[in-house]
């Protein structure tokens, strides 16, 4: 267990004029299946570096975002540009965490592996004992502080563990871009906020534009760059300070919300919760 | 006709191999062996051991059907097993989704495979064979077809070995980073099809487990790198089908099968390896101090 309590400086919160260049850009953007729309009449702008947590009851579409900025699934109507072109599957500048919550415990693999297959998995060819493979991943491990997980059995890990793990994964390539999909969604709270800051401390270091999908805004608020809300079939945008009021968040859950602000000037949710982080979804 | 068992291993090997007969056996049985270790591999990682199954049975519709027609049951065996491969890697990519349709499927197969060998007249002995094995009774020619097509699976499983360890292991991953995840779905069911159908001639379609997925299942509580796992489930194999030959071999006047003795030592030794390892996590348990018996403990060991 490398995970020891880390508490992340709190980062100013407030629009903070970027000039970083876009990397995402979503114009009118309308998503969904030939006879169902999810969303629709969607534009934003993530740049580069920023931290954004995509946020929204079950069943809102946040996933079918991860998946058209994916490539995997194409928008109704509207254009959308990943780092500077459309969309395209096996984009190697984007590292994915799926929404995945356990792994089958008889995955008898040491993580090592594991997160290797991160850049090794599409090559061609037996590639066996490849240096720069292995230091690769050893870097990826280290760079989520799971450097003594590596020779442990994926299957044996906890969840915060997994994460990392999976987390690893992502970095191996050294991606542009991150996209998680709901990372926090079976770990406590004080897990749910180490690993928040560990992701936090990658984006800053790094300058990874990252994408995190969750339904329980809590354990990300204090490091958040912006917000996007997906809700009965919208989507509102904009930084934690303006989006993250009773008004707004009231109308996404469709129940009385209200947002406090404690002494520390942390968000603080009443409402939101019953509705939003009731299950595992 | 039995010949006395010396602790000279050399000395029995010597007298088994001046038979051709049992120089086939062992060198089809090797090189299936080899080739079941390494697929067994990628199916106990991708959980088609009900797949596999049903494939056998499948493969068995097929080799009855061409005892029928007068044609070579490897035939039947190819053709059966390729369709039915692909017919199942068509059906979608999720095993636990599919066990209906591949159940509904194999016992069709297998009813089919009845009917056409109460159609064929000598129909005891061949069917024999297909459900059991009869690797003593593997001509030369078919020694010469089983290396031509391990040869070939081999040589693609070398080439796209990262991908389809990536694509069976990971798979959301794996298709978000451009991995033709339904071509390679296919690609392995045809390895399959083509594993399954050589290793028919050794161990029968009934007891195919024994080879393809036994000792994979071993393989993967005794090491934790892919390519390790590979290794001991081929030295697995290939070691089950050695000493099945051997024992059979030298057991004594009564003519036991081959397949028994291969399957049994595959059996034992998955057997010996799960009470090792279960006696060792109870070790370190007791070394630790660590009175409440916790179900990680035995997979930590591994």
């Amino acid at each position: 267990m490398s995970a020891r309590p880390y508490v992340e400086p709190v980062v100013p919160i407030g629009p903070e004029p970027s000039d970083e260049p876009s990397v995402i850009r979503a114009d009118h953007l309308e998503v969904g299946y030939r006879d169902r729309v999810i969303w629709s009449d969607a534009s934003f702008e993530v740049r580069r570096g920023e931290f954004v947590a995509v946020i929204g009851p079950n069943g809102a579409g946040k996933t079918t975002l991860f998946r058209m900025m994916l490539g995997l699934q194409r928008p109704l109507r509207g254009t959308l540009s990943v780092l500077g072109r459309s969309p395209r599957r096996g984009n190697p500048l984007i590292g994915y965490v799926p929404q995945r919550h356990s792994i089958d415990i008889d995955t008898h693999i040491d993580c090592e592996s594991f997160v290797r297959l991160g850049v090794s998995g599409t090559r061609w060819g037996p590639g066996l004992a490849r240096r720069a493979e292995h230091e690769a991943a050893a870097a990826a491990l280290e760079s989520v502080g799971a450097t003594d997980l590596a020779h442990a059995c994926v299957g044996t890990l906890s969840g915060g563990e997994l994460q990392r793990i999976f987390l690893a994964e992502a970095m191996i390539g050294h991606p542009e871009m991150l996209l998680l999909d709901e990372p926090l969604s079976n770990l406590d709270l004080r897990r749910s906020r180490d690993l928040v800051a560990l992701v936090s401390r990658l984006v800053r270091s790094r300058n990874v534009t990252t994408l995190l999908v969750a339904h329980d805004i809590n354990p990300l608020i204090q490091c958040l760059d912006k917000v996007i809300y997906i809700a009965n079939g919208r989507m509102a945008t904009g930084s934690p300070d303006t989006v993250l009021t009773s008004e707004t968040l009231s109308a996404l859950y469709g129940v009385p919300v209200e947002v406090l602000r404690d002494s520390r000037n942390n968000l603080v949710i009443v409402g939101g919760e019953e509705s939003g982080g009731g299950e595992h979804g | 006709m039995s010949y006395r068992f010396d602790w000279n291993l050399v000395t029995d090997f010597r007298v088994m191999w001046q038979f051709e007969f049992m120089r086939n056996a062992f060198e089809a049985g090797t090189v299936i062996a080899i080739v079941a270790g390494i697929i067994g591999y990628f199916v106990v990682l991708r959980r088609s051991a009900f797949a596999t199954h049903a494939l056998g049975h499948v493969g068995f519709s097929g080799a009855a059907g061409a005892v029928f027609l007068g044609l070579n049951p490897v035939i039947g065996l190819l053709a059966f097993t390729m369709s039915g491969a692909t017919g199942m890697a068509l059906l979608g990519r999720r095993a636990a989704t599919r066990d209906i349709e591949i159940g509904t499927v194999l016992a069709f197969m297998l009813g089919l495979g009845l009917l056409f060998l109460s159609l064929y007249k000598g129909f005891a002995t061949e069917a024999y064979g297909i459900l059991f094995g009869e690797i003593e009774g593997i001509s030369n020619a078919a020694v010469v077809l089983t290396l031509e097509a391990s040869v070939v699976v081999i040589a693609i499983v070398l080439v796209v070995y990262r991908r389809l360890l990536f694509a069976s292991l990971d798979e959301d991953v794996a298709e978000a980073k451009g991995l033709p995840m339904a071509g390679l779905g296919l690609l392995f069911m045809l390895l399959l099809a083509v594993a399954i159908s050589i290793a028919v001639q050794v161990i029968g379609v009934l007891l195919i487990f024994a080879l393809m997925v036994t000792p994979a299942g071993i393989a993967v509580r005794l090491t934790k790198s892919p390519f390790g796992a590979i290794v001991v489930a081929v030295l697995v194999a290939v070691f089950s089908v050695w000493l099945g030959l051997f024992v059979a071999f030298f057991e004594g006047d009564l003519p036991y099968p081959p397949s028994f003795f291969i399957v049994s030592s595959s059996f034992f030794l998955y057997v010996g390896v799960r009470v090792a390892q279960a006696a060792y996590g109870r070790f370190l348990q007791r070394g630790r101090g660590d009175v409440h018996p916790s179900p990680s403990a035995t997979h930590g060991s591994a």
